[in-house]
């Protein structure tokens, strides 16, 4: 009565069962939702995708069950799907293709997205000013190639992904040199530590998350790295195998932007020298669980004061031409306090990481100049961007 | 430590260079040559690498989860390809609490009990008091007219009501079932209900389609259920899709009820104010009756054998499922310090009105039996009516300031 298994646990989405129903029978009700993945998935696409699997048997179930469950939201579109492994790209490009195109500026299947890792590449960046700018911080992910993604990898590739980061990232030395906090480990102390420093990460409570199975069997591998001048930290097993910060009160951006190349450069080398690389590729740049931190999966952003300038009527304006996002300093879906806002770059894809940093640089500047002159009461008209 | 990583992880390169060559000639050569991957996988990854870290739970499973059942069952499937991991999730997500001590496994099919029974046969022991599902067999016995004395003094009871949950066989449970079987049920229980007649006669509402003025009915007479939050129910997947599929009936009078697709196919509910427990009995075991007749009819039946009698979800809800109570009110008694042993000995438990994990309000609890397997329906709510009764007469008593005794456990059955 029982069969071999040949697949990974999370979900029964992995079952043949739906075969005996028909597309239309299994197809999900998609009526009151508002995501990527539903305005993507016709009843078409899911007959043609329902029966293909990744080779460690991630399914097109596996991959819209959160968008499923989390019909998303009036005003905020959520993407609604997630990868299990780098080939659920490849197998599901047809759903995914059309998902990314649309999330992240009409990038076509057949664009290339560039990487730019070389700090000396941007200019300016070091005196953003710190009576406005309180702080700058500079993130993105890393997947390890051939391992399975957070909602879909069993505890033990969790473990070795956990083994191998711990072990690569012993190696830093100098200004990187820091140490692992493994969630299940470590001490009352240690935790206080790391809540005071706003370093610490708990099991992810947004439905979003939850549904697509990122949060199974928490905390069993997952773990907080940082230097010892709590300057670089490393996420190991939240939303991505390795989510990568570089951060710093006050303005210095090129600094903060200086370590993260640095560090990400030497991470990567140290995983090589253990045989391992980064997923990526020439289309999709890093590829990361969610669709949307594909390409450079920064985010690079500041907490800036502008009491004046987000009062202003044309501020969603100004941001949008400038290509950035706001966010309350306790990062998305989170509200401003006391007129400090997170500003940081919208886009992902298409831009290499100096270029979105660069325009994180060159926005803020101007967002500051122009709270500069509304505290002094002047007009900032002659001094609305361009569309970038 | 390096090396041996880099050797280990090497067998997968092959996999991976393919990978990013063209995923989808991977994807077809996998399904044709499934038992090297397994094989592959095996090796990487033996039982021993998976093995959940289970030192801070308290929970039935990790009670009996050892390395070496793991190892055994840890590559085996249902015909449904249900697998352990899937049947324990939930149980290495909640770790538990100290003073309570949750069962930390589903079943995702009918299956399951059968082919993981190496874990689920401990578990099932350890929650139903030493029943051994391999050599003892569960008696069903939905004869209302046996019960006595099963009018309650309503000075105290306030309200009665049983319930119990039903399978349809054949199709998945709802941490494992697919849309289209989820979509089944419903089908296949709502037909089946629209043919009750007389006082059970009824309607059906759907979660997804009903109106603002339906639901606040439904929340007003505290019919509705919602989307679960238990981490506890929510890490087995049973709230995927919510709420495709999902529904309830009741019929017109209001004191007979189905919840669809929650967490069990289907629970169903008899219950009424005031404390005539022998009629609210006798309409649950009636609208069963007619129900599983009605579905039988279309060539459908209920999960059931005599091992584990009727199959649901969680295995503490194997063999009748029942849950008979009152909310009842005992002020003196529920202040008493031998409340506690009273009930325990009457094998009886106590809940807030809330239902399980509230607390009680004022001087109201909820009294229900403790047991589900190994004792028929009738047995379970005889005992309930004979313990509530006893309860009553020390309420009484305290009232007239005469003390009370702690009765002698009923005997458990022990293999």
């Amino acid at each position: 009565v029982s069969t071999p298994n040949v697949i990974m646990p999370f979900g029964n989405t992995h079952n043949k069962l739906k075969m005996n129903y028909s597309a239309e029978q299994e197809y999900p009700d998609l009526s009151q939702h508002n995501n990527h993945m539903a305005k993507v998935l016709t009843p078409e696409m899911y007959a043609n995708l329902r029966d293909k699997e990744t080779s460690s048997g991630f399914t097109l179930d596996d991959v819209i069950q959160t968008g499923v469950d989390n019909p998303g939201h009036p005003f905020i579109m959520t993407v609604g799907c997630v990868a299990g492994d780098e080939e659920t790209y490849e197998v599901f490009k047809d759903l995914l293709d059309p998902v990314i195109e649309d999330r992240h500026g009409g990038y076509k299947p057949s664009d290339k997205h560039k990487t730019d890792l070389n700090p000396d590449n941007l200019q300016g960046g070091d005196d953003l000013d710190p009576n406005y700018v309180l702080s700058s911080r500079v993130r993105t992910g890393r997947s390890i190639r051939g391992f399975c993604l957070p909602p879909h990898c069993s505890r033990g590739e969790r473990r070795a992904i956990e083994n191998l980061s711990i072990e690569s990232l012993d190696a830093l030395d100098g200004d990187l040199k820091g140490k692992y906090y493994a969630l299940k480990n470590m001490t009352e102390e240690e935790q206080q530590q790391l809540i005071d420093d706003h370093f610490l990460f708990d099991k992810p409570v947004s439905p979003l998350l939850l549904a697509s199975g990122m949060a199974r069997d928490w905390p069993d591998g997952r773990g907080i790295w940082h230097n010892d001048n709590k300057t670089f930290l490393v996420w190991v097993n939240e939303e991505d195998h390795l989510r990568v910060i570089s951060m710093q009160k006050g303005g210095n951006m090129r600094e903060v932007f200086n370590r993260f190349c640095t560090g990400l450069t030497k991470i990567e080398s140290l995983f090589k020298e253990r045989g391992h690389e980064f997923m990526w590729n020439e289309h999709l740049g890093y590829v990361l669980t969610c669709p949307s931190n594909l390409g450079t999966g920064l985010r690079a952003g500041v907490h800036v004061k502008l009491p004046n300038l987000s009062k202003h009527e044309k501020f969603g304006e100004i941001l949008k031409r400038l290509r950035l996002q706001k966010r309350g300093t306790g990062g998305v879906d989170t509200a401003a306090v006391g007129g400090v806002f997170d500003i940081s770059n919208a886009d992902r894809l298409g831009f290499s990481e100096v270029e979105l940093v660069q325009m994180v640089v060159d926005g803020v500047n101007l967002l500051v100049d122009m709270e500069k002159r509304l505290e002094a009461g002047e007009s900032i008209d002659d001094m609305m961007p361009e569309q970038k | 430590m390096a090396n041996s990583f880099t050797r280990v992880m090497s067998g997968r390169n092959t996999a991976v260079m393919l990978a990013s060559i063209g995923a989808g000639t991977l994807a077809s050569g996998y399904l044709l040559s499934d038992s090297t991957a397994a094989a592959e996988r095996k090796r990487l990854y033996p039982p021993s690498a998976d093995f959940p870290d289970l030192r801070k739970h308290n929970n039935c499973m990790a009670a009996a989860l050892t390395p070496t059942i793991y190892g055994s069952l840890r590559d085996k499937t249902t015909p449904n390809n249900w697998t352990l991991d899937q049947c324990i999730q939930t149980g290495v997500d909640n770790p538990g609490h100290p003073f309570i001590k949750t069962v930390g496994m589903v079943a995702g099919d009918e299956e399951s009990y059968e082919v993981f029974s190496e874990l689920f046969d401990p578990v099932i022991k350890d929650r139903h008091n030493g029943y051994d599902p391999r050599t003892m067999k569960h008696p069903t016995d939905l004869d209302a007219s046996k019960i006595t004395s099963g009018m309650f003094d309503e000075r105290y009871v306030l309200s009665t009501r049983v319930r119990t949950g039903r399978s349809i066989r054949g199709l998945s449970l709802p941490p494992a079932c697919t849309r289209s079987e989820r979509r089944e049920v419903e089908r296949v229980v709502v037909t089946a209900l629209a043919g009750l007649k007389g006082d059970l006669a009824g309607r059906y509402y759907s979660l997804g389609e009903m109106s603002d003025r339906e639901q606040q009915q439904l929340i007003d007479d505290h019919f509705l259920f919602d989307k679960p939050v238990s981490p506890l129910l929510t890490a087995a997947g049973m709230a995927r899709d919510w709420p495709d599929a999902r529904g309830i009936w009741h019929n017109n009078e209001k004191n007979f009820l189905v919840w669809i697709n929650e967490e069990d196919h289907t629970r169903i509910i008899s219950m009424e104010k005031g404390g005539n427990m022998k009629r609210v009995f006798e309409r649950f075991c009636r609208g069963l009756k007619q129900v599983e007749h009605l579905i039988q009819e279309r060539g459908w039946e209920f999960m059931w054998n005599e091992r584990l009698g009727y199959i649901l979800t969680c295995p503490s809800n194997l063999g009748t499922g029942l849950r008979a109570g009152v909310h009842i009110r005992l002020p003196l008694l529920s202040r008493d310090p031998r409340f506690k042993k009273i009930l325990d000995n009457l094998r009886l438990q106590k809940r807030g009105t809330g239902g399980v994990d509230t607390a009680a309000t004022g001087d109201t609890v909820d009294i229900s039996n403790l047991d589900r397997l190994g004792r028929s329906e009738v047995e379970l709510v005889q005992l309930v009516v004979d313990g509530v009764n006893y309860l009553i007469e020390c309420e009484k008593r305290l009232e007239r300031g005469q003390d009370i005794k702690i009765p002698s456990p009923i005997p458990q059955f022990r293999k």
